[in-house]
């Protein structure tokens, strides 16, 4: 069978220490059965790693940061896409969801397709109105407050216990055993993120995750569960292994069956040692570990495409438990015209 | 006592847990506990096995058996 030829272009080619989805996304659609694939580059940054792997990314462009605000960013997609004729364009960064989201109508215009939480979902999951969701949906989540000034931080104490942890909106988190740890990470975190800051509650038990992609109609399109095996001292996972665990599943099935949720998604819970489940978090893209997946036998970047050009996909219920990923770093040895190339032209 | 459902034990005694992604090892003795657990045999019947396969004081063996039934109830190798 021949395949079909597409061009994709992806965001999160920043594969560092802290990793972006991009590069792990681009591994699993190469690897599709169905699609010969030409990838775009999407890259924010002159040093991201994934602009000089060539054998995984045909071309790429750097695009402005979504504060420059959506205008100027879907002028530059126009103009890459005049060049390269996008056929589903994946953004992989939470920070620039929200342009991609609020500007699909105008991608598809162009004939670029995406597949993309709505607004709502979008808003409903932030980590500051998670008790509402945990209420909303019948899931258990830990006490949480968003917060927008210091002032507010005695109050916050008097409530919940210490320790507690201390979370940027978008990215970062920090265990905080003091009320001058509390302020401290709130000011270090809101200098990069910006406020609010979220205040959760700790509970204590083991942190597990999952993939997950949901079709927009309630139903799961695959999912796998994931305990981090080896952690970074940015909290990253290094080294994970997918798990056996039903009850996990069933949580994710109903997130996404209640919630109609369209996309990719990553759930983070903690598993208690009684055996409850906590939502700690609901990232609205697939995560950096989602090549997993795919070695443990569910293509849900290739899935992710297929909905997005309008495809049906049969829902993916099997994966190899016991698949772990360990990753490692390489240095990429590039000659300095090709980083000259982008910084002056823009495309490399 | 039961092995849970969840641990698969290779021969050369990788025990994983696949609902925790949890790894153990244990030596040939304690695949033979293992596989004895599984045949639903008790801690008596393991015992007796055990000192007639083995050369060992009965005090020994109760103590080791002992702190390697522990030890399997702590990882949740053993379900009760």
């Amino acid at each position: 069978m021949s395949k079909n030829k597409i061009t994709i272009a992806a965001t999160g080619l920043n594969n560092t220490d802290n990793p972006g989805p991009g590069i792990p996304f681009i591994r699993g659609v190469r690897e599709s059965k169905e699609f010969d694939v030409r990838i775009v580059g999407l890259a924010y940054e002159n040093l991201e790693p994934g602009i000089y792997m060539h054998e995984l990314i045909n071309k790429t462009y750097q695009i402005p940061y979504p504060s420059s605000g959506s205008d100027v960013l879907i002028r530059r997609i126009e103009y890459i896409n005049s060049l390269e004729n996008i056929d589903v364009l994946v953004p992989n960064f939470d920070a620039e969801l929200y342009t991609f989201m609020k500007s699909s109508d105008k991608l598809k215009e162009m004939g670029i397709n995406t597949f993309l939480p709505t607004l709502e979902q979008f808003e409903e999951r932030h980590k500051s109105v998670l008790p509402e969701f945990g209420k909303k949906y019948d899931i258990k989540v830990p006490g949480s407050r968003a917060i927008f000034s210091e002032r507010e931080i005695p109050e916050i104490i008097n409530e919940y216990k210490y320790p507690l942890l201390v979370k940027g909106k978008y990215y970062e988190a920090y265990v905080a055993y003091t009320s001058e740890q509390v302020s401290i990470f709130m000011n270090r975190i809101a200098a990069k993120w910006g406020l609010p800051i979220i205040i959760q509650e700790f509970v204590r038990g083991t942190e597990v995750n999952v993939v997950a992609l949901g079709d927009g109609n309630g139903n799961t399109i695959g999912a796998v569960p994931m305990r981090k095996q080896y952690i970074t001292d940015k909290g990253k996972a290094w080294a994970g292994i997918t798990l056996d665990d039903s009850k996990l599943l069933d949580i994710t099935n109903k997130i996404i069956s209640n919630t109609k949720w369209r996309g990719g998604m990553e759930l983070e819970m903690i598993k208690t040692e009684d055996g409850e489940y906590y939502l700690i978090e609901i990232n609205p893209r697939l995560p950096a570990w989602v090549y997993l997946s795919v070695g443990a036998g569910q293509n849900l970047p290739e899935a992710l495409v297929k909905l997005a050009l309008g495809e049906r996909v049969e829902p993916m219920t099997e994966y190899k438990k016991g698949t772990l990923f360990i990753r490692y770093s390489y240095d990429l040895i590039c000659d300095i015209s090709e980083f000259e190339k982008l910084t002056l032209n823009g495309e490399l | 006592m039961k092995i849970n459902k969840k641990i698969a034990v290779s021969e050369s005694g990788f025990v994983f847990d696949s609902s925790t992604g949890d790894s153990f090892s244990v030596n040939p003795i304690g695949i033979e506990i293992i596989e004895m657990i599984r045949d639903n045999k008790n801690e008596d019947e393991i015992k007796r096995e055990l000192l007639d396969k083995y050369d060992v004081s009965v005090p020994v063996l109760e103590k080791s058996l002992s702190e390697f039934i522990g030890s399997l109830r702590n990882a949740k190798i053993l379900e009760d």
